[in-house]
Parts: structure tokens; C-alpha cells; sequence
């Protein structure tokens, strides 16, 4: 029974599943929130998870990755954002329904009261301060800071992690070259969130909870937080082992575990592959498909969208165009992100436009 | 003891702090906001929504105190740690052993996973409460600088302990800096940077030698690391989080529906 949860778990958690379930299951639980809501769900939730953080616990496999300090906070972290997640969905469905009777949503009555700071305010924060002191004291005592060995800059530890808050990035490694996922990627997702206020124009939902008059924008964070940052450092912590491979919790952290690596270029498959000559020496010629592919995402699908998502999203006033192509542009980019992770998964696809020879790999 | 604290009161020293008696007066409630150096962050009067755990889930707070937290525990470990090569794993691994309340370590680590976590979840917040409209889109972008920070104090504070773990670490993470687009020297277009021949974004010129202050992570990296860690972002962070608490007062307080 135990080793049959195992390997279920296991084989459950290798990415492709991992990833697309997780995908499946955020969509579900933010379409179907008249009963994900409910209480009675997120106390189900924490019950089923610490049953099986304490079935797991046994296992020396899982014990050996749970019980590194460093991984605690990622277990708080997971509880939180669950917790957190059920919390804002919930106050949505709640908020949406009330205005659809044409009451105010929750924060409305409230928020035409004003209480005096001194003492309401005061001590709801006190009693913050004063729990989280407690709380940090009490971690501090319990659980030893971790120190490894001296730095060794000859002895390359394997698996080589980034501190846990940045293991969303390096899950990108996987698909995407340094330049990319190292450097590009993070600056847009910095610049995107900066461009967010003003990029959306949609003027309801500020200031309370809502999901029917937001829907967009909340699906895009849940997906963009709890999919591509959150459950990828779940992902890096917990189911990478050496090499990066992969490897399910229970799984014993083989270091000769090798996939192979058959990857191939969007060019080899047109030149090589369909027409069946060799790569011509021409570095443009050469990657021509696969800059036709790129120019398409990137200048093509904006345009064929320009009309219609215009008109949903800025009643057709043509002086919101640079806000629509700036939106585009930084979705692309994202969007970029699981279609190449399809692609490898499924094709078996290296680069769409690959020239090493300028370091320019996409 | 009832009459020791009404005399306590009447001094000219308690009074001189003080300018208000206890306050449970509207009147006297308001002074002891507008009269007190640190709760004149607030404003006198909130909307009831503002304070409400379930509408704020307190992150901004929390994380302003972790930043404090991590202020206090890091000075005392200042006194402490030498940031050389030399010494740097010796003083950790002393902190354990030898030093009273050692548990400082364990106390600015922790705090420090946890303040990364907060400020995650208070932008989750402000995202779903659809707070970053107008007019709170400049204080949305502090923000955003603001999480930048946190993420490289984080960062930076990492290699301090001088252990594998520290050092591999942040290789891997600076790593990714040689490959910026003409910056580095495996950056698309670095090549493109030469003058007759000769590159001029090369491994000993180029951003990551600029951010180690070598071509691998060694000496230079810690001293540049442990500057920037305990002088160079607290400074920046700390104006920035004066500007941000100033911007919620100014934009009208805590978002509530209008
Ligand atoms: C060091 C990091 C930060 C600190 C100490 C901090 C602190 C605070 C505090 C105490 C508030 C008052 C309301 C609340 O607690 O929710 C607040 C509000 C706000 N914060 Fe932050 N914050 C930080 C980072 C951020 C980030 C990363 C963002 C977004 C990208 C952000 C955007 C905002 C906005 C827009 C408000 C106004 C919200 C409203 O009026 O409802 N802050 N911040």
C-alpha cells in the first residue's frame, strides 16, 4: 500500500504531468469557486496535506529533502499561499455575489466607517508584532541556521541550487539559454509588473475582492504566481536532484541518473528533416524557419488580435495602442515560456532559432 | 501602584514626552497619533477595511517588520563577522559555538526567508484588491523596486556564511550575468563589441567580473557583496519604504471601494 502511494506519487509528479495538472487544477478551482470556496475545502486541504507530510515523513528519501532547514520556509510558504489563494477566491465569489444582488461587497460597509488609529489600528498591529516575535524565537531555538562545509571553489556541489526564491528561473534553464531565462526574462517580468497599473484600464475592482469583474487580470496572476513561480520552486526544491534531473520524492537521488539528450533545432527539422538536404552554411538562410515562426508570435499575432481584443479591453479607442502592443509583447514573451515547454516535451524541440555562433539562441 | 503612576505622570519629564493623558478621548486618541514620532506614520482616522486581517492579511506591516528584525539582527551580527576570506566561515561557525545568543543567526536567516515570503503575498494582495489603480500606480511601482530589493539583499546576504552552499550558490546565480546581451562575454552580441580584432567584452571586462569583482567567486565578491548587503540596499530600502508608507497616506490611505 505505502510503496504503491509512492511510486503513484512519483510518477504523478514528473513534469509534464506535474506541470499540466497544476495548470488543469488552478483553471478548475477558479471556475468551479461557487464550491472550491468553500470552507470546508480548505480545512480538507491542510488535513489531506499534513496526513501526507507525515506518511512522507518516514520515507528516507523524502526525510532527507523535507528536514534540510533551508526547506522549511517552502513548506510555509506553500501553506500560506494555499491558504491565501482560498482566502482572496473566496471573498471574490462572496463580493460578486453580493453586487449581483446589488449590495455593496464586503469591504463597502466597512470601508465607509473610519475607526480612530489609536487603539483599533495600534493594536492589531501590536498583536502582530508580538505573535510574530514569538513565532520567529521560537523557529530560531528550534532549528539551527545550516552551515556546510568552507567554500571549495574546486568541489562543485551536484545538484547546484539558487537560493530557493530564484529556482523558478533556473526551472526556465531547462528550456531557455542564460540570456533568456537569466537576464531577459527576469527583466520583463520586473518591467511587466511595473507596467501593470498602467496597462489595465479596467477602472472596477479596486479596492475589494471581485473575480467576475476582473477576470482576466486575476486568472493572468494566478496562473503567471502560483503556476510559473510558485509551483516551479516546488518543482526545483523538491524534484530536482542531480545533474537537474529529475526525480520523483521518493525517489533516491541517483547520481548517474542521465536523460538522454536528443534535442533538436527547429532548422535540422526543416532542412534536415523535410526536405531532407543539409543545413545550408548561411546562418540566415539557415534559421529562416525559425525566424518566420518568431515573427509570427511576435508581429503577426498582435496584429490579427489588434481588433477584437482592442474592443474588449479599450472600447476600440485607438490612443490605448501603445498600451495594447506593450501588453502584447510582454504576454508573448510569457506565452513563449509553456510553448516551449510543449514543444520540448512533445517534439523533442532544442531551439527555434539556434546560432551558437552568436550566442543567440531562442 | 495606582499613585505611583499618576505622579510618574505629573513629572515634567513624562509630560514633556507626552502631550496628551491616556487616550481614550477622540480628542486624546488623535494626539497620541499626531503627537507621536511613530505612529504619525498613520493617519488619525482608518477606514474600518484597512484594518481588517482579512482584507490586508497584515503583509505590508509584517514585512516592514521583518525589515526591522532583520536591522536589529544584523547589526549584532555585524559586531561579529569579518568579511574575508579568511575569517568569514570561521566567525559563523564561532557564532554557534562561542557567542551568548548566538541564535542571532538563526534569527536573521529565518526572518529573512520569511520577509521574501511576505512581500510576495502582500503584492499577491494588492494585485487581487486591484490596488494598484489610480491613484496608487506610483506607489505599485515602488513596490516593485522594492520587492527587487528584498530579493537581492536576499541574495547578496547568501554568500556571507563563506560555506558550498553560499558560494555554489551564488556562482550559479551570477552565472547567469555573463550571458547579458552585449554586457557579457557569452551575451548575444558581446561580440559585436570590438575594436580591430580585439574584444572588448571579454571575461575579465564584462558584467559578471564588474558584479564578482573577479572572474569567479572569491574575495573581491564578498567584501562587494557584504557592502552592499549591510550598507548599500538597507540605505536605498529604507528611503524607498519611507516613500511607500508616505504614498499610501498621501493616495488616500488603505484602498477601499470609493
Ligand atoms: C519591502 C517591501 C514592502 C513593504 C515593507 C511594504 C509595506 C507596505 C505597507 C505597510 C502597506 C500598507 C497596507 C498593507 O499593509 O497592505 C503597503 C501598501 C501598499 N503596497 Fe507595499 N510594501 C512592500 C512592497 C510592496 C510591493 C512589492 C508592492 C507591489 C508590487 C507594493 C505595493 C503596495 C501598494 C500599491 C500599496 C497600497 C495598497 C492599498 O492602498 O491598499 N508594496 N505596503
Amino acid at each position: 500500500m505505502g510503496d504503491a502511494i509512492k511510486n503513484f506519487v512519483d510518477w504523478l509528479t514528473q513534469p509534464t504531468l506535474y506541470f499540466t495538472l497544476s495548470t488543469v487544477a488552478i483553471l478548475a478551482i477558479l471556475k468551479y469557486r461557487k464550491y472550491t470556496t468553500k470552507i470546508s475545502v480548505i480545512i480538507g486541504t491542510f488535513v489531506v496535506g499534513i496526513a501526507f507530510l507525515a506518511f512522507a515523513w518516514g520515507d528516507t528519501n523524502f526525510n532527507r529533502i523535507i528536514t534540510k532547514p533551508d526547506n522549511i520556509p517552502i513548506i510555509i510558504l506553500l501553506a500560506a499561499v494555499l491558504y491565501f489563494s482560498w482566502l482572496s477566491l473566496r471573498r471574490a465569489y462572496l463580493n460578486d455575489e453580493r453586487m449581483k444582488q446589488g449590495m455593496p461587497p464586503l469591504e463597502g460597509d466597512a470601508g465607509k466607517q473610519k475607526v480612530h488609529t489609536w487603539p483599533d489600528l495600534v493594536y492589531v498591529e501590536l498583536i502582530c508584532l508580538v505573535l510574530f516575535t514569538a513565532f520567529l524565537l521560537f523557529w530560531s531555538i528550534g532549528v539551527q541556521a545550516p552551515i556546510e562545509e568552507p567554500a571549495a571553489t574546486a568541489r562543485t556541489p551536484n545538484p547546484s541550487k539558487a537560493p530557493w526564491y530564484f529556482l523558478g528561473l533556473q526551472e526556465l534553464l531547462v528550456y531557455f539559454d542564460p540570456w533568456l531565462a537569466g537576464v531577459l526574462l527576469p527583466t520583463f517580468i520586473v518591467v511587466g509588473l511595473m507596467a501593470i497599473p498602467y496597462i489595465d484600464k479596467n477602472p472596477k475592482g479596486n479596492g475589494y475582492y471581485t473575480f467576475e469583474e476582473r477576470a482576466f487580470s486575476v486568472t493572468f496572476y494566478w496562473v503567471g504566481f502560483l503556476l510559473f513561480w510558485i509551483s516551479f520552486i516546488i518543482l526545483g526544491t523538491f524534484l530536482r536532484g542531480p545533474n537537474w534531473s529529475f526525480f520523483g520524492p521518493f525517489e533516491y537521488w541517483d547520481l548517474h541518473k542521465l536523460a538522454p539528450e536528443m534535442n533538436v533545432d527547429v532548422s535540422t527539422y526543416f532542412w534536415v528533416k523535410l526536405l531532407d538536404m543539409p543545413r545550408p552554411a548561411n546562418i540566415f538562410l539557415r534559421e529562416s524557419p525559425g525566424l518566420a515562426l518568431l515573427g509570427v508570435w511576435f508581429f503577426i499575432i498582435p496584429k490579427v488580435l489588434e481588433r477584437p481584443i482592442m474592443a474588449k479591453l479599450y472600447d476600440g479607442d485607438r490612443s490605448n495602442l501603445v498600451r495594447y502592443h506593450v501588453m502584447m509583447h510582454l504576454l508573448l514573451w510569457f506565452g513563449l515560456i509553456p510553448v516551449k515547454m510543449l514543444l520540448r516535451w512533445t517534439v523533442d524541440l532544442k531551439y527555434i532559432v539556434g546560432i551558437p555562433e552568436w550566442f543567440l539562441n531562442v | 501602584m495606582n499613585k505611583l503612576f499618576q505622579a510618574i505622570r505629573q513629572t515634567q519629564i513624562w509630560k514633556s514626552i507626552f502631550r496628551h493623558s491616556y487616550p481614550d478621548t477622540p480628542r486624546n486618541r488623535t494626539l497620541a497619533v499626531l503627537s507621536n514620532f511613530f505612529l504619525h506614520l498613520h493617519p488619525v482616522k482608518v477606514r474600518r477595511s484597512g484594518i481588517n486581517l482579512s482584507y490586508t492579511w497584515c503583509m505590508g506591516g509584517l514585512t516592514f517588520f521583518l525589515f526591522l528584525v532583520e536591522t536589529i539582527t544584523g547589526l549584532l551580527l555585524m559586531f561579529y563577522y569579518r568579511p574575508t576570506a579568511e575569517y568569514a566561515y570561521q566567525d559563523i561557525f564561532a557564532l554557534r559555538e562561542n557567542v551568548p545568543l548566538g541564535l542571532m543567526r538563526e534569527a536573521h536567516r529565518w526572518a529573512a526567508h520569511l520577509m521574501v515570503i511576505t512581500v510576495w503575498l502582500h503584492m499577491y494582495r494588492v494585485f487581487l484588491t486591484g490596488s494598484y489603480k489610480p491613484p496608487r500606480e506610483f506607489n505599485w511601482n515602488v513596490g516593485v523596486i522594492l520587492l527587487v530589493l528584498t530579493l537581492l539583499l536576499s541574495f547578496t546576504g547568501y554568500l556571507l556564511p563563506w560555506d558550498q552552499l553560499a558560494v555554489w550558490a551564488v556562482t550559479v546565480g551570477t552565472n547567469m550575468a555573463r550571458a547579458t546581451p552585449f554586457l557579457g562575454h557569452e551575451g548575444p552580441g558581446a561580440a559585436l563589441l570590438s575594436i580591430g580584432g580585439l574584444d572588448l567584452v571579454h571575461a575579465g571586462s564584462d558584467v559578471r567580473f564588474g558584479l564578482l569583482a573577479g572572474r569567479f567567486v572569491g574575495e573581491g565578491t564578498l567584501l562587494r557583496f557584504y557592502v552592499l548587503h549591510c550598507v548599500g540596499f538597507p540605505l536605498i530600502a529604507a528611503t524607498l519604504m519611507a516613500i511607500h508608507f508616505w504614498r499610501v497616506r498621501k493616495d488616500g490611505g488603505i484602498s477601499g471601494p470609493l
